[in-house]
């Protein structure tokens, strides 16, 4: 291909920033190419996983409604695990999901939707080549211009990086160095086939359209990360992340300690009876608005989705598929308005702006000085289930005053009302 | 497979892989990883193919590779000397995700 025929933009990756940057561009008559390395688009990617809707219909309206998604999140909940013993707070709320709105969340499997979605970028013109892992960027006088796929040269305008959490275009552009560990977290996770009306009767759903979302602190051994349940149709997510370099000073495999969450009195009764159809792992940065690289551009070359580090995890919810779509909406809107190349970056960051992110990933910066509470992780779950097993045991004595009761559990698991005041002091920066 | 405490080689036979025959995506420098003492990677892996054998070394099969990236982010004295995603069409192909 001569550099007379390029493309306006080519996007590295059809996951939901690529694509969605795609649909935009294409929509406005923009000739796009998204190369993905899978066979199919999704085929490589891994959620936990919900999806925000109001993400999706901000790249076209309605577009919620007809998406390849699993069940809408009518339950939140979150469990506690202290050895044997179990907490779980499970909050609904209809207003979350009333009718004539877009319900706020679904559960959500990435197979089927990322090639649902880059299908939609597709019906609005763009070309999605799948099977070809890009090899390299091609500089010209300190400018990126194309991108080099085995024999093959392909031109562009601007070459958007949507290439995943661990971004080796970014590297490759010069903009990242190496990742660093206590920046990610490493998730495992099973997908477990159920019938629908088990799913439902387990977790108190009235229908085959309702689903939960469960985050599990308490099962990593006390290392920094927890674990997640999500219901899907026909399935359940049931997965856990680790921060690894305390996996690597742990020294027990992350594939063990989640076979011990899996098989937990709490959670195997809700998997029980269901078949394990696939195993997956995945990074996800874990770092939130300081894990967003200094620069997320270059003339001709701008980064998107996980690639450019856009993920909140704070600690009861986490997103990163919304935070995609709207970089890769973003991304588009500036390409669409520059008037040459060199100004698309600058009015990316200008885009990211007007469109939330950057604001919304500043506004939840504090979360990540909570979850680095190290005691979150082993002793609170630890101590709140001991506490509960005070409350509710019941012999012939006397029970022991609670207050002191209280008083002695946090004395035994090691955490002290200073500990809790501090933890205080980050929650209200929050 | 049904519920039950999996090893990670079960689990790995439930997904699809391509296996890249003529070119493995990761390569070890095993005379490096001789003089590491850590060893992250024989507890980060999700899919556990980082393993030591009778003699203490490492021994490593790329072809049940969940293509994360962990290993690369951990292995701080570069015993891996190469780490790229498969090629086309090669590798995990996921059919939940």
């Amino acid at each position: 291909m001569s550099e007379s025929e390029k493309f306006d933009a080519i996007i590295v990756g059809a996951g939901p920033a690529g694509a969605a940057c795609a649909y935009t561009l294409a929509r406005e008559g923009k000739e796009v190419l998204v190369i993905e390395r899978g066979d199919t688009p999704g085929s490589k990617n891994v959620t936990g996983g919900r999806i925000y809707t109001y993400a999706l219909e901000m790249l076209d309206q309605g577009l919620s409604e007809e998406a390849a998604l699993e069940r809408k999140v009518t339950r939140e909940q979150v469990m506690l695990l202290g050895g044997q013993r179990a907490i779980t707070i499970d909050f609904h709320d209809p207003s979350f999901n009333r009718d004539g709105h877009p319900p706020m969340s679904y559960t959500v499997l990435r197979a089927p939707f990322d090639e649902w979605l880059a299908g939609k970028a597709e019906e609005m013109g763009a070309m999605v080549a799948c099977g070809i892992r890009v090899d390299g960027l091609i500089e010209k006088d300190g400018k990126i211009t194309g991108v080099i796929a085995g024999e093959d040269e392909m031109y562009a305008d601007v070459v958007v990086a949507a290439d995943g959490v661990n971004s080796l275009l970014a590297q490759k552009a010069g903009l990242i160095g190496e990742i660093d560990f206590n920046t990610v977290g490493v998730g495992v996770k099973e997908v477990i086939e159920l019938p629908a009306s088990t799913i439902e009767e387990r977790f108190r759903l009235t229908n085959p359209e309702e689903g939960v979302a469960c985050m599990i602190l308490g099962c990593t051994e006390g290392i920094h990360g927890g674990g997640f349940l999500y219901t899907n149709k026909e399935s359940i997510s049931l997965g856990c992340v680790f921060m690894p370099g305390e996996v690597a000073r742990h020294k027990k495999s992350i594939q063990e300690i989640f076979q011990d969450l899996k098989m937990h009195p709490a959670v195997y009764p809700l998997i029980a009876g269901g078949e394990t159809v696939e195993y997956s792992g995945h990074l996800v940065g874990e770092a939130g608005y300081r894990g967003i690289p200094k620069q997320i551009y270059r003339e001709g070359f701008v980064m998107i989705g996980d690639a450019a580090g856009f993920v909140i995890n704070t600690g009861y919810s986490v997103r990163g598929m919304d935070l995609a779509i709207l970089s890769g909406i973003a991304a588009a809107r500036a390409i669409v308005n520059a008037s040459s190349p060199a100004e698309i970056g600058p009015l990316y960051m200008q885009e990211l702006e007007r469109i939330q992110l950057l604001p919304t990933m500043r506004a939840t910066d504090g979360y990540f000085d909570v979850l680095q509470t190290g005691w979150l992780y082993d002793r609170m779950p630890a101590l709140a289930t001991a506490v509960m097993a005070d409350l509710y045991s019941v012999d012939a004595q006397p029970p022991a005053k609670l207050s002191r009761g209280i008083r002695e559990q946090m004395k035994a698991h090691g955490i002290s009302v200073w500990d809790v005041i501090k933890l205080g002091f980050k929650g209200v920066k929050i | 497979m049904k519920i039950e405490r999996a090893e990670a080689a079960q689990l790995l036979s439930l997904n699809k892989f391509n296996v890249d025959e003529e070119e493995p995506h990761i390569v070890l420098n095993k005379d490096i990883c001789r003089q590491c003492t850590d060893k992250p990677c024989l507890y980060v892996c999700p899919a556990v193919l980082y393993k030591l054998d009778k003699n203490g070394e490492i021994s490593f099969d790329y072809a049940g590779c969940l293509e994360c990236g962990t290993c690369r982010v951990m292995c701080k004295n570069k015993g891996i000397v190469k780490w790229e995603y498969p090629r086309g069409t090669f590798g995990l192909s996921l059919r939940y995700g």
